[in-house]
C-alpha cells in the first residue's frame, strides 16, 4: 500500500472572478481502487481533480497527502496533450525528467508500447495518431512512471465505443496492479464499469459519496437518482 | 531593364568566372551574418522562451520594449556602436573599430529583438499547449525551458531564418562600424552600395543577385539540413 494515502481534503474551497467552483469540500481518499466523479456540466469535476493532483490553486483550505511526492501522481487530461516528437520520445519524456538510465527508459517505452499497440508508430510523430490512439500515448505515458494514483479527467469522452473499450481495459489493468484510480466522468455505463467508490458533486459540493454499488442500487437523493435517470440536473 | 538584365549577366560572369573578390566579400558576408546569427539566437531563444513561461510584474513591457526593437534603425546601431568603440570611447581599449567583430556586435544588436520576439510568439503558443502537461508533470523551470526550445525547435528556426534575413541584407550599421575597408570589412552589401556611388549599376546589381542567391542558397541549406519538411506535422 502507498505511503501516500490517505489524501484529505479538507475544508477546500476554490472562488474565481468571485464566483465559487468548488466547495467547501471535506473528504478522504484512501489507498484502494477507483473513485469516480461524476455530476453535471460545471459542478466541479476538474476542478476537483485537479486540486487533488496539485495542479489547480485553492482559495481555501488543505489539500494533504500522508507523504506527498509529485512523481508518484499522475494526471491524464480530457483532451490529450501530446509533444511535437515521436511516439517514443513522448513516452520517454517523463522518465527522461527524472534522469532514469537510457536502458531503462528503452525498455519501459518499449513496454509500453507493446501494451497500448502502438509499437508500428514508435518513431511517427505523436501529432499524426487518432483521437483514440493520443488518449492511449497520453494514459501510458502518465503511467510510465508508475504513478500510486492516476486522475483522469473524462478520459474517453470524445471517443468512439472501441476506443473506450480499450482505455477501460487497460485502466482495469493498472487498478488491478494496484494504482489508484480517481477519474471524472459523464458515462454512467463507465462509471458502473470502473468504479468502486462514487462522487456526486452539485454546485461545487460533494452532495453524495459512498460506494458504488450502494449508491447505484438505492442513491440517498432525489438529485442522486435523478442524474442516474439521466434526468437534467441544475 | 536593360540594367537589370546587365546585372544578371554580371552576376552569372562574377559567379562562373570564379571572381576571387567576389568569393572574399560573399564568404565575409557570410562569417559575418553567421556568427552575428548565432551569437543573437544564444541570446534571444532562451529570452523568448523565458518571457512564454515567467510571469513578472514587468513582463508586458519588456516584451513591449523587445516588440518595439525589432524595427531599431540599423544606423542608429551603427553610430551607438561606433562611439562605444571608437578611441575616445568605453571600449576603444579594444581597437575593434572597423573590424569584422565590430561588425558582428553591431548585428547581433539589431537581430536579437527580432528573434527574441518572434521565439516568444511561437513559444507562448506551445507553452499554452503544453502548459497543464509540464505543471501536472511536476517540472522545474528549466525543464520547460529546454522542453518548448526542443520541442519548438522548427518554430525557432524560422525566427533564426528571420534574423539571418535581416542581418545578410543590412547595410546602415555595418559601413559606418566596419568602414568598407577593401579585403577587411567590406561584405556584399557595403560593396553594392560603393558600386552603385561609383555609378557601376550593372555591378552592383550582379553582386545583388548574388546576394540574393546567397540568401536563398543559406535558407534551403538549414531547412534541408533541419529536415523542416520531412517530418511533417512538426
Amino acid at each position: 500500500m502507498s505511503a501516500q494515502f490517505p489524501l484529505t481534503l479538507n475544508n477546500v474551497l476554490v472562488r474565481r472572478q468571485g464566483k465559487t467552483v468548488l466547495g467547501p469540500v471535506d473528504h478522504v481518499l484512501n489507498a484502494k481502487g477507483a473513485t469516480i466523479i461524476i455530476g453535471p456540466n460545471g459542478s466541479g469535476k476538474t476542478t476537483l481533480l485537479r486540486v487533488m493532483h496539485g495542479i489547480e490553486r485553492t482559495t481555501g483550505g488543505q489539500v494533504t497527502w500522508a507523504q506527498d511526492d509529485p512523481a508518484k501522481h499522475a494526471f491524464v487530461f480530457q483532451t490529450p496533450i501530446v509533444m511535437r516528437r515521436s511516439v517514443a520520445k513522448n513516452l520517454a519524456y517523463p522518465l527522461e525528467l527524472l534522469r532514469v538510465s537510457k536502458d531503462e527508459i528503452a525498455a519501459s517505452v518499449d513496454h509500453w508500447l507493446a501494451r497500448i499497440g502502438l509499437e508500428r508508430s514508435r518513431n511517427s510523430p505523436a501529432t499524426r495518431l487518432s483521437g483514440g490512439e493520443r488518449q492511449k500515448l497520453a494514459i501510458a505515458r502518465a503511467l510510465i512512471r508508475q504513478p500510486d494514483v492516476l486522475f483522469l479527467d473524462e478520459p474517453c469522452a470524445s471517443l468512439d465505443g472501441h476506443a473506450t473499450r480499450e482505455i477501460e481495459h487497460l485502466l482495469k489493468e493498472v487498478a488491478c496492479a494496484g494504482t489508484r484510480l480517481v477519474m471524472a466522468t459523464h458515462d454512467m455505463g463507465q462509471a458502473r464499469r470502473l468504479a468502486n467508490d462514487l462522487v456526486f458533486l452539485l454546485d461545487g459540493k460533494i452532495h453524495e459519496t459512498g460506494s458504488a454499488d450502494a449508491l447505484f442500487a438505492a442513491p440517498a437523493t432525489a438529485e442522486l437518482a435523478a442524474f442516474l435517470r439521466g434526468d437534467i440536473v441544475t | 531593364m536593360i540594367e537589370i538584365l546587365d546585372g544578371l549577366k554580371e552576376a552569372f560572369r562574377l559567379v562562373l568566372g570564379f571572381d576571387e573578390e567576389l568569393l572574399e566579400i560573399s564568404l565575409r558576408s557570410l562569417r559575418v551574418t553567421l556568427s552575428a546569427l548565432l551569437i543573437a539566437s544564444i541570446i534571444a531563444i532562451p529570452l523568448g522562451t523565458y518571457l512564454a513561461v515567467q510571469r513578472f510584474r514587468y513582463r508586458r513591457i519588456v516584451i513591449s520594449m523587445i516588440n518595439a526593437l525589432m524595427g531599431l534603425p540599423p544606423v542608429v546601431v551603427g553610430l551607438v556602436v561606433y562611439i562605444m568603440l571608437s578611441r575616445s570611447g568605453p571600449f576603444g581599449v579594444l581597437n575593434l573599430l572597423f573590424t569584422p567583430t565590430a561588425m558582428i556586435i553591431a548585428q547581433v544588436i539589431i537581430i536579437t529583438p527580432v528573434i527574441a520576439s518572434i521565439a516568444h510568439q511561437s513559444m507562448r503558443e506551445l507553452w499554452a499547449e503544453y502548459h497543464d502537461l509540464l505543471i501536472s508533470l511536476n517540472t522545474t523551470k528549466r525543464q520547460r525551458i529546454l522542453t518548448l526550445i526542443y520541442d519548438g525547435r522548427r518554430n525557432l528556426l524560422t525566427a533564426a531564418l528571420a534574423g539571418f534575413g535581416r542581418a545578410i541584407g543590412e547595410v546602415g550599421a555595418i559601413m559606418i562600424v566596419g568602414g568598407n575597408i577593401d579585403h577587411v570589412t567590406r561584405v556584399l552589401t557595403t560593396a553594392i552600395a560603393l558600386e552603385t556611388g561609383k555609378g557601376d549599376f550593372a555591378l552592383a546589381l550582379g553582386l545583388g543577385f548574388v546576394l540574393i542567391g546567397l540568401a536563398i542558397f543559406v535558407n534551403i541549406a538549414i531547412h534541408t539540413l533541419s529536415r523542416t519538411e520531412r517530418e511533417g506535422l512538426w
